[in-house]
């Protein structure tokens, strides 16, 4: 069983127009499709294949993850906005799953 | 007490085996993943900033980040991997700077590259080597 | 004397064997850490060398092994959002206040909060009230199946290393102190002439990599003093939380031996002695390690 969790990392305040970080993190196996189990049998891919944050209609980054991204993704990217408002954090597995997150940031 | 090379060979593929990571794709794979983001274009050199470890603690977890000042997309790439493909990163209208940090999994020793879609079109890269060894304590 | 060797290539483990076989080496001999780094967790600094405990009569000066970590995975320890371990502890910290079983509760109802359990990391294994050598494992299966009619947790699994992290990293920034003497002292010497006993077909103790060549390379690994005062560890290799004594069970898998396994008696009783090797270490709570 899969105890997929998101975490993510955005400064409560920034001032408009100012380049902050954005760390994101999800516990996830990210199964490659590559190994095999004891039996020799391939161990069918299973993994975060798309990720994406937007903030109050807009985007901010869209990734495209292959398996060769490491167990539990970690993405580390950068924004800026002009007014205070909410991210969206998006990331979509294989089974057809998908996991959200939100985060305020006040912008003075 | 010594040992044979056979039975070197054997605790050196225990190790190799516990990775799980197989076969190094194609250059045909490699060259098609590029092909499908440029269109086709040559990318020149310049203009993109790759990190990565000079040598990988262990090729499972490798921290990696670009950079390319007015790039729109961002591709990296493992061309020893199975699927060369690492991620394809888009910066959207509110993106502080096109730039991005992960971690990838890398299969052995190569060049990670980077390849960055810039604003009027053209294309630009940029290639790290990684140095990944076996450990000496597989799990 | 000896002359330090540089060890690589791909029969590091027999020629490390064939090194120790040749002849005693002395613990001074081994490669100290750069110990101009330090370690501060979110605020909390840890202590990642000092002088070792009198009774470790082969270290003179004992080092985490984050120090003889490279740079990148150093880093990724510092904060706790890029150390992908916390993530896992704060699994653990969900599941404190969780009710399982038949009995109708979680941890909270006897424990309170789990900060509660700040410095319960520091004196693990510890002897329990039956006088038996229990690791933190032991006590958490104890509460799951006697006070809450929960199922046990196995050894490994990510419930159980969940909450082991959890626990531990209540005691961050605390010096490892387990007991040595009095009731401690025959798991202690059993421990002990474990570490420096001989296993598997490449005939390798303990003390041969992780006291006699701490600081060089066996092929491509970079040997610590196998110090457990950061465990459970993230590694980076499995991209999971591995127990204490799931890592002694690698290390003498990768002598060629048949192992012990995880809560076996031979384990707890290493494990209080490795532990004790570290007695002034800080706890890390969730180190990375390769």
């Amino acid at each position: 069983m899969k105890d997929v969790k998101p975490r993510v990392k955005v400064p409560s305040e920034a001032k408009a127009g100012e380049v902050f970080t954005i760390k994101t993190l999800i516990s996830h196996p990210m199964i490659s499709g590559q190994g095999k189990d004891k039996d020799g049998k391939p161990i069918p891919r299973d993994i975060i294949n798309h990720f994406s944050c937007d903030f109050e209609g807009q985007n901010v980054i869209a990734i495209e993850l292959d398996p060769a991204i490491s167990a539990n993704p970690y993405i580390e990217f950068t924004a800026k906005v002009d007014k205070s408002g909410t991210f969206k954090f998006t990331w979509k597995d294989d089974d057809g799953s998908t996991y959200t997150d939100e985060k305020s940031i006040k912008v003075g | 007490m010594t040992l044979t090379r056979r039975e070197a060979l054997i605790l050196g593929a225990a190790g190799s085996a516990a990775l799980m990571l197989p076969l190094p794709a194609s250059a045909a794979a490699f060259d098609d993943a590029v092909k499908a983001f440029t269109g086709g274009a040559t990318p020149k050199e310049g203009g993109v900033t790759l990190n990565a470890p000079e040598i990988a603690e262990n090729g499972n977890t490798v921290p990696v980040s670009v950079e390319a000042k007015g790039a729109s997309e961002i591709l990296i790439l493992a061309p020893e991997n199975p699927t060369p493909k690492v991620a394809t990163f888009s910066f959207g209208p509110l993106s502080g700077g096109a730039s991005a940090s992960t971690r990838m999994r890398l299969a052995k020793t190569q060049d990670v590259t980077a390849i960055a879609k810039m604003a009027d079109g053209s294309f630009a890269m940029a290639k790290t080597t990684v140095k990944v060894t076996i450990g000496g304590c597989g799990g | 004397m000896m002359k330090r060797t540089r060890i690589g290539g791909i029969a590091a483990a027999a020629a490390i064997a064939a090194l120790t076989a040749a002849g005693a080496v002395s613990a001074d001999d081994a490669k100290a850490p750069d110990t101009s780094k330090t370690l501060e967790i979110d605020g909390t600094s840890i202590v990642t060398h000092a002088d070792a405990p009198k009774n470790i009569p082969g270290l003179t000066k004992i080092y985490s092994g984050w120090l003889f970590r490279d740079a990148s995975t150093q880093d990724m320890e510092r904060d706790d959002f890029d150390n992908p371990g916390m993530n896992f502890a704060q699994n653990g910290i969900d599941d404190w206040s969780k009710v399982d079983g038949t009995a109708g509760k979680s941890c909270a109802s006897c424990h309170n909060g789990i900060s509660s359990m700040k410095g319960v990391r520091t004196h693990m294994p510890q002897i329990n009230k039956a006088g038996q050598l229990w690791s933190m494992e032991d006590y958490i299966n104890n509460c799951r199946t006697k006070r809450m009619g929960a199922k046990a947790w196995g050894w490994n699994s990510a419930s159980m290393q969940d909450m082991v992290a959890a626990i531990s990293v209540q005691s961050r920034g605390m010096p490892m102190d387990v007991k040595t003497t009095g009731d401690y002292a025959k798991y202690w010497k059993e421990g002990e002439k474990m570490y420096y006993t001989r296993y598997g077909q490449l005939q390798l103790a303990c003390a041969n990599c992780h006291e006699d060549h701490y600081g060089d390379n066996i092929r491509a690994d970079h040997l610590s003093q196998g110090q457990i005062n950061a465990f459970p560890t993230y590694r980076l290799k499995q991209g999971k939380l591995i127990s204490i004594q799931n890592r002694f069970k690698g290390c003498i898998r990768d002598t060629r031996a048949a192992t012990y396994k995880e809560g076996s008696p031979e384990f707890h009783a290493l494990e209080l002695y490795v532990a004790s090797r570290g007695n002034g270490l800080s706890v890390e709570g969730v180190g990375v390690r390769p």
